[in-house]
This record gives structure tokens, sequence and C-alpha cells, in this order.
């Protein structure tokens, strides 16, 4: 193991394009998940008997492995870029809609209620009330999401859908152990500054007025 | 024209229990109204049904005369002030911007909304630029209840609805806030209907407290008047009998009047006045119409001076009767007839006669005082 750098080095070229497909997926795949995620999980909030059910299912989503879920993928959409986004998308939903569910369930209704009362529509308290309290919460779902998805992204090399994963297979085929390393170790430093990128976005994006509060710092 | 009406208005939820029942009662401009009750008697529900976050079964609500429900509830409510306790703040906005919320939603420019906080915040004694900038997790308990009232009166409103605003503070602060929004209400001039399950506290703000039980109003009147003559049982119990006991409410001349004055009508003749006069004993008559109208009085003098034989006594009365209101003070119109040397009071509530005080009417207040009262 004394020269994973040179591996790396060596490769240097196949890695930068390798590691840029890899983060289109994720980035896509994520996008995707939270333009659908992030309005159903806001829906459910008001329609609470259908949100079990529909956390049930994507739960159910979860637990499909996810080598399996891109095989399923492949006789329906076929090889290539867009079944392992769809794949990965489908993994992308259920921390974020679940984050989003229970934090904007998380607003105290008290606080709803008043703002509506004070002369707010529904639409008004959504978007100055409740969603800046559920931001924190969101963007964890997001961080979580995205985490897990640098990893799964390694398997979309096996539907032909690019990525780090492309370096490892063919490594592991010529039992060129560089090759490996030259897409593993890319793909894990990616996740940690995926995970910490997300966790400074996160403190940006929570309000002022409850980063103490979230952080479980001093209370009022 | 009141401010704010009720008229039987009735609320039944799904579950088919009646939270509010056949409820009626104004609210003058101006007036502070509490609705007291233990918990579920209504007095929330109540509350929210003025700016339609109920809509009543039945009934109708009225502000300024017109039904609520002809408004639509989004315009209605920027347009009524609302406080509840403190969680009602918004923790992510600042305090400008929780001042600001109404206002902004009416859409007013920036400069103006500024400058309103800045008035507010003057108003309880915040300094605006120490406190604008800060959010409610950085101000006591009381704080931020009083930049809750602030948020309320930021639009101007002619209405405030206040439900349990001061529950979760500790007494001393509650009473501080009691105390200001009295006066503050004084300054500001607004209507208020005010909830809460605190006698001392509808005994402090109140104009009128109504009383509810079950969704039903028990009774709604002054303060002194609660005190003083509870509807029934559960009103003395709610009031506790150690406050019935003290009594430190001043008397109103409803209270101490006689509500039988001596009195005929206009069309009567000198004739029928005397024997009147001589039945009962009294030296002066009150001219009194159909309609309850007072019209003056007539003394025995008047009747045997002038040459009033064969008049009727609505030619013939003198109309400087000296009047006074059912809910004035009693010691104020006791003084007025010592200092005036007024043989009695006419006591007139809309154009009508309701009663009257006589010096009689002095020395009972003042034996029940010594004594206690009789019944």
């Amino acid at each position: 193991m004394s020269g994973i750098w040179p591996d790396i080095v060596a490769h240097l070229p196949l890695v930068w394009q390798d590691l840029g497909q890899h983060i289109e997926i994720v980035l896509i795949s994520v996008a995707f998940g939270c333009l659908v995620a992030i309005p159903v999980g806001i829906y459910l909030t008001r329609h609470v008997r259908a949100a079990e059910i529909v956390i049930t299912i994507t739960g159910l989503i979860q637990t499909v492995p996810s080598l399996a879920l891109l095989a399923l993928a492949l006789p329906v959409l076929g090889v290539g870029l867009v079944p392992s986004i769809t794949a990965l998308a489908l993994y992308a939903l259920l921390p974020i809609l679940r984050n989003t569910y229970v934090g904007v369930r998380g607003v105290p209704a008290e606080t709803v209620d008043c703002a509506k009362a004070m002369g707010m529509s529904g639409m008004q308290a959504l978007l100055r009330v409740e969603l800046p309290m559920a931001i924190p919460v969101i963007v964890a779902g997001v961080r979580l999401s995205t985490i897990y998805l640098i990893s799964w992204a390694v398997l979309a090399a096996l539907i032909g859908g690019g990525g780090l994963g492309v370096l490892i297979l063919e490594g592991l085929a010529t039992y060129d152990f560089g090759l490996v390393l030259a897409g593993a170790v890319p793909a894990a430093v990616l996740a940690i500054v995926a995970g910490l990128l997300l966790g400074w976005l996160q403190r940006i994006l929570t309000p002022v007025g409850i980063r103490e509060l979230a952080a479980g710092g001093r209370g009022a | 024209m009141p401010m704010l009406q009720f008229e039987h208005v009735r609320k039944v939820y799904k579950d088919g229990t009646t939270a509010v029942d056949d409820l009626s009662l104004e609210v003058e401009r101006g007036e502070i109204a509490v609705l007291i009750g233990p918990s579920g008697c209504g007095k929330t529900t109540s509350l929210r049904m003025v700016n339609r976050m109920i809509e009543p079964s039945s009934g109708a609500i009225r502000l300024e005369g017109r039904d609520v429900t002809s408004y639509d509830p989004v315009q209605l409510r920027r347009g009524i002030g609302y406080v509840v306790q403190q969680i009602g703040l918004f923790a992510h906005m600042t305090i400008a911007e929780n001042i600001e919320v109404v206002p902004r939603l009416l859409g007013w420019s920036a400069e103006k909304r500024s400058q309103r906080v800045s008035e507010l915040l003057d108003l309880v004694g915040m300094d605006p630029g120490t406190y604008r900038g800060r959010f409610p997790h950085e101000l006591s308990g009381g704080q931020q209840q009083r930049i809750g009232v602030l948020r309320a009166l930021a639009a101007d409103p002619e209405l405030i609805l206040m439900d349990e605003p001061f529950g979760a503070l500790d007494p001393i602060t509650r009473e501080q806030l009691q105390d200001e929004l009295k006066r503050l209400q004084e300054a500001v001039h607004k209507t208020i209907v005010f909830v809460t399950h605190d006698m001392d506290e509808a005994l402090r703000l109140a104009s009128r407290i109504a009383v509810l039980k079950q969704g039903q109003l028990l009774q709604y009147a002054t303060p002194a008047e609660i005190l003083r003559s509870p509807a029934d049982e559960f009103v003395a119990q709610f009031v506790g009998r150690h406050r019935l006991a003290e009594r430190e409410a001043p008397q109103t001349v409803r209270e101490i009047m006689n509500t039988r004055p001596v009195v005929l009508g206009p069309g009567a003749s000198t004739e029928e006045a005397f024997a009147l006069m001589q039945s009962r004993q009294v030296d002066t008559l009150l001219v009194v119409d159909a309609q309850g109208s007072l019209h003056g009085y007539v003394s025995a003098l008047h009747l045997a001076h002038r040459r009033a034989v064969g008049r009727k006594l609505g030619e013939i009365c003198e109309s400087d009767v000296a009047v006074t209101g059912p809910y004035d003070d009693a010691a104020a119109a006791f003084n007025r007839m010592d200092q005036e040397h007024l043989p009695y009071l006419a006591v007139v509530e809309d154009g009508r006669l309701r009663g009257i005080v006589t010096r009689r009417s002095m020395v009972r207040a003042l034996a029940a005082a010594v004594w206690g009262d009789p019944q």
C-alpha cells in the first residue's frame, strides 16, 4: 500500500474525468430528489393520513438493495446515465422527504396558527414561517441523501452510468489495485468534503434567530 | 353602533359538543371586554370566531355592524390585532421583523414600517436602537410579550383580540404588563377582547366581564357589578368569596337607586297628581310618558300656586330635572346632591327613566355599608 498517491497520480486524467461525472450524477440525482421530495413532504404535512402510506412506500424503496434497484432499472430504462440517475434519485427521496415532513411538522402548531390569525394566507405562512423554521432539518436530509448517493453512485458504473465506479470495476476486473484505489479514494474524499460543505450550508441557511435553538444552545 | 356584536352565536363541533351556546353580547368602542370561565367554557372559541379562525354554526358576529362572514378571512384578520402567549413570536425573525409582519402583509413601504417599529418600541420604553435587531430568544418573557402586544398594534387596528397573553408569565411581570396594557389602551383607545381564566386579571383590566360556563353566558357586567351582585352561585364561586367580601369596588347608582319612583303621565290632571302625592306621601312627582321618556317634574307648590286647575301635567311640569346615569358612581351622585342641595336625582338611561336616587337611598346604602346588606 506504499503507493496510493503514485497510483492516483498515474491515473489522474481518468480520475478527473470520472470524478466530474460522479459529481454530476450525484448532483442531478439529489436535485431531482429535492424537486420531488420537498414539495411532496410539504404536501404530506397537510395530509397526515397519506403521509404514513407515502413514507412507508419510500421506506420500502430504501430497503431494496441498491444493486438490485440498478438491475431493475436496466430492463425498463436501458443502460447509461438516465437509468442510473433515476435509480439514485429514488434513493435520495426518503431522507429528504422524511426530513421535510418532520421539519415542517415540527414547527409549533401555535406559531402557524398565529401566523394565519394575523392574516397570512396558507402559502405566506408556509414561505415566511414554516419553511424558514424547518430549513435546518430539511438541509440535514439533503446532506444525508448526498452522502449516501456519493457511495451508491459508484454502482452506477455497473449499468454504464459512468463515475468513479468505472475505475473501481476496471481495477477489480484486471486485478489492478492501483486503479481500484484511484476510484475508491476520491469517492471517499468526495463524501467527506460534501458532508462538510453541506454542514456549512446548513448553518448558513438556518435563520440567525433559531441557530442557537437549533444547535441546542442556550434557549429562551 | 357597538364595535363588536355577538348575535345568538352557536358553535357545535362535528363530534356534537356545543362549545358556544346562544352567545349574545356587545362590546362598545374603547372597551376591554374580558371573556372568562373555566377551561372548555367556550371563551377561546368565541374569540376565534371573531377573526374567523373558527366559523360559527349559527348566529352572526358583527364588526362595526358588518357580518364578519362577509369579509375575506385573510383581509379580515389583517385588520384585527391578535395576541397569544409568547410562542406566537416568530423565532426566526428579529423583533423589528416580528412587529412588521402585518404592515408587510399590507404592503407598507420599508420606510413607513421602520418608522412604525421605532414608534411602537418607544411606546413601551424599549430602545429601538437596542432591540430592533434582536431575536425573540434574547429577550425576557415579559419583553417578548410586550413585543407580542406591539405586533398586534402595528397596523393600527380598531379591534384587538388577546388569548391569555400573559398566561405564561410570572405573577410580578404579569401585573406589570397588565398595568402597561391598561395604560396603553387609554393612550391608543382600542377595543380589546381579552380571554383569561384569571379573575384577578379580569377585574384589573375589564370594562366589562363576560362569565362563561359550558358555552353559555352567565353574566356580562362591569367588574363592580359582578363583585356586588354575581348572577348565580357559579359566578359567585368563580369570583371567589374572598373578593366578594372585600367589596372594594365602588357602587354604581343603579345598585342603590329606587327603581319605582312616583310618576304620572303628561296627560294626567292636577287632581290625580294631588291624590297620588297624598297616598304616597311625597311632594314631587316625575312626569313620564308611556314610552318611559322623562318630561319633567311637578311639585305640590306648582299645583297650588299656578293657575293649574284644569290643566294637564305635561303643560305645567318643569323640565330642569337633575339627572344621572345608572352606571355612574354612587358616591359622586351623593356628593352632588349634597353640594347642589338637590332633593333627588332622576336616573336616566338612553332618554328613559330608570329610577330615582333620593336622600333615603343614601341612608339605606350607608346602613348597608355599616350593618351589612339586609338580604
